[in-house]
């Protein structure tokens, strides 16, 4: 059953992770990104880690791809149109994208020689207790360092903005 | 396999009653903004016009099917779809009583217990503005687009508001489980005085509630706040384009939003199916009373009837109110309806501040809107988080 769960799931991942690129409506694009964050927080869910995968929907479909969509429309983007690339990379992009995944798969194959299937309901430490424990013992300053990052990226925001509302 | 069985029962049932309240939650609403505004409302289609909604989704059902030449045809197909889906959605994980023993079978009145309850009902409420903005792309025509835009800005801008407020009272329970949730929130102060959330030491979450109560009338684009829809300038917003069942679909995906919030409002802070008021003191009679009453009333008019027919229907319908009156009364029925009863009552008191709100309020302007929900809602709920946190830690 998990095994029929992953492979549904990990093929419309990849299956819209394509689409994204292939697509010529920048919306289209747009919302098969939000079927891969979809999937993967479905995947996410099969390996036990039940609140990233709630974390995902909320953030990345909810929140960041509505930011997405709402500016195409607002800019309303048309189809795009082949600009007649040049011919280096339409003849080496691919033969590159092959290496690159083979580079890939050989990098994981190396990195995990024995890999264990994982099992639904196996993983039982992925809940909102067990994960802000670890946030706030063994991981407490790259947490706090990436609360520090937002902080600055925020100001920037503001700043940003002031500038455009003094003009 | 039992369980597979009990939860497809489970499942049937909450359906068929779901959708049967949304039917006729629609001629609730005619008839209460009717009354609001001094009309009688819908009485045409059967007595008191109980038959409008039948009559309705019949007319819905049986017209053309139309689909506009200019629009994209898959995403403009997709958007009431989505609607639909994900406004029933998160039904599954909502708790609507107690762990409860039917013909012999213990079960929780309740689909999946999830222990991230609270997050999964967030997360299909984050989604449910693709359905609002997909139909306002899809339709490729002037006034779907905007009130598309609107509607992708206005819940982006509640749902921090809507989240911080919900994120106070799981401080208070110390967990993400509805069930726990409400759990918590049983017993009573002085053996008299409700334990619910909204009033629960040592920080009681009236100012969250009423935080929640603003967003939540945003998130489901009701009045104030339905500039989405906003008739006298975009037509009809985001549905413009759309005609028959699917029209009906994104009614339905409304009002089944409206269900939900106002039974998150119920399980985060009205203490989900505990009673106002203890056992003891008889909260188990107020149902028959109420019903025992209309029917009092009933026969009472029967009795001195305005008009010559009402000799012989106001009878049966007080008949009919005694009969449900004495269901509530049985033993092993009570224990089952009782907790419905608090908690379906909460929800549709909850859904009347709905409706007596559409009948009351003007629209607000974007700018207010935007302002309303940055300015002030946002810094409350911060504030009212921080205050939580405080009270939490220090008692």
């Amino acid at each position: 059953m998990d095994g029929v769960l992953f492979l549904i799931f990990a093929s419309i991942a990849v299956v819209c992770a394509l689409n994204v690129v292939l697509q010529k409506q920048p919306i289209a694009s747009a919302l098969s990104l939000v079927g891969v964050m979809g999937s993967l927080a479905m995947l996410y869910l099969l390996l036990g880690a039940q609140f990233i995968a709630a974390v995902q929907v909320i953030v990345y479909a909810g929140a960041v791809m509505v930011l997405f969509v709402m500016v195409i429309m607002l800019l309303n983007a048309g189809a795009e149109r082949p600009t007649g690339a040049s011919v280096m990379a339409s003849a080496l992009g691919g033969p590159l994208l092959a290496v690159l995944l083979l580079v890939l798969a050989y990098v994981i194959l190396l990195a995990f020689p024995d890999p264990r299937p994982v099992r639904f309901g196996e993983f039982r430490q992925g809940g909102a207790a067990e994960l802000g424990y670890a946030l706030f013992t063994r991981y407490l300053l790259p947490f706090e360092l990436t609360s520090v990052l937002v902080l600055i990226a925020i100001a920037g925001a503001v700043v940003l903005a002031w500038r455009e509302v003094r003009k | 396999m039992e369980y597979y069985l009990i939860s497809a029962v489970k499942a049937a049932l909450l359906m068929g009653f779901l959708l049967l309240t949304l039917l006729y939650l629609q001629w609730i609403e005619r008839k209460v903004i009717a009354h609001v505004q001094v009309r009688i409302g819908p009485s045409r289609v059967g007595p008191h016009g109980l038959l409008q909604p039948v009559a309705d989704s019949l007319k819905l059902l049986l017209k053309e099917d139309l689909i506009p030449p200019h629009v994209n045809k898959f995403l403009y197909l997709l958007a009431p779809f989505v609607a639909v889906t994900l406004s029933l959605l998160s039904f599954a994980v909502i708790p609507f009583g107690p762990e409860v023993e039917v013909l012999g079978v213990r079960t929780r009145m309740q689909l999946a217990d999830l222990d991230i309850a609270v997050l999964f009902v967030l997360a299909v409420s984050a989604m449910t503005v693709y359905a609002v903005v997909l139909a306002g792309w899809s339709s490729n025509s002037k006034y779907p687009l905007l009130g598309g835009l609107r509607s992708a800005a206005q819940m982006i801008s509640y749902e921090l508001p809507l989240a911080l407020a919900v994120a106070a009272p799981l401080l208070l329970a110390n967990t993400l489980n509805l069930r726990e949730i409400v759990e918590r929130q049983g017993g009573y102060y002085l053996g008299l005085l409700p334990r619910w959330n909204i009033v629960q030491l040592p920080a009681p979450q009236l100012l969250g509630f009423l935080v929640f109560g603003v967003a939540m009338f945003a998130e489901t684009n009701r009045i104030p706040f339905d500039l989405p829809e906003a008739e006298n300038e975009l037509v009809a917003g985001f549905h413009a384009e759309y005609s028959a069942m699917k029209f009906a679909a994104f009614f339905m995906a409304e009002y089944a939003n409206m269900i939900t919030v106002s039974a998150m409002a119920t399980l985060l802070f009205l203490g989900g199916w505990h009673p106002l008021w203890p056992r003891e003191y008889g909260s188990d009679l107020l149902a028959p009373a109420l019903l025992a009453g209309v029917g009092a009333l009933a026969l009472y008019h029967g009795v001195n009837p305005a008009r010559e027919r009402d000799r012989r229907t106001l009878p049966a319908v007080a008949g009919g109110f005694f009969l449900l009156a004495a269901v509530f009364l049985l033993p092993p029925l009570r224990e089952v309806l009782m907790p419905l009863f608090w908690f379906l009552g909460k929800v549709g008191l909850l859904l009347w501040v709905f409706m007596w709100v559409r009948g009351t309020l003007p629209r607000f302007r974007y700018d207010q809107l935007m302002r309303f929900a940055w300015g002030f809602l946002f810094p409350v709920a911060v504030v009212n988080l921080l205050a939580t946190g405080l009270l939490v830690a220090v008692f």
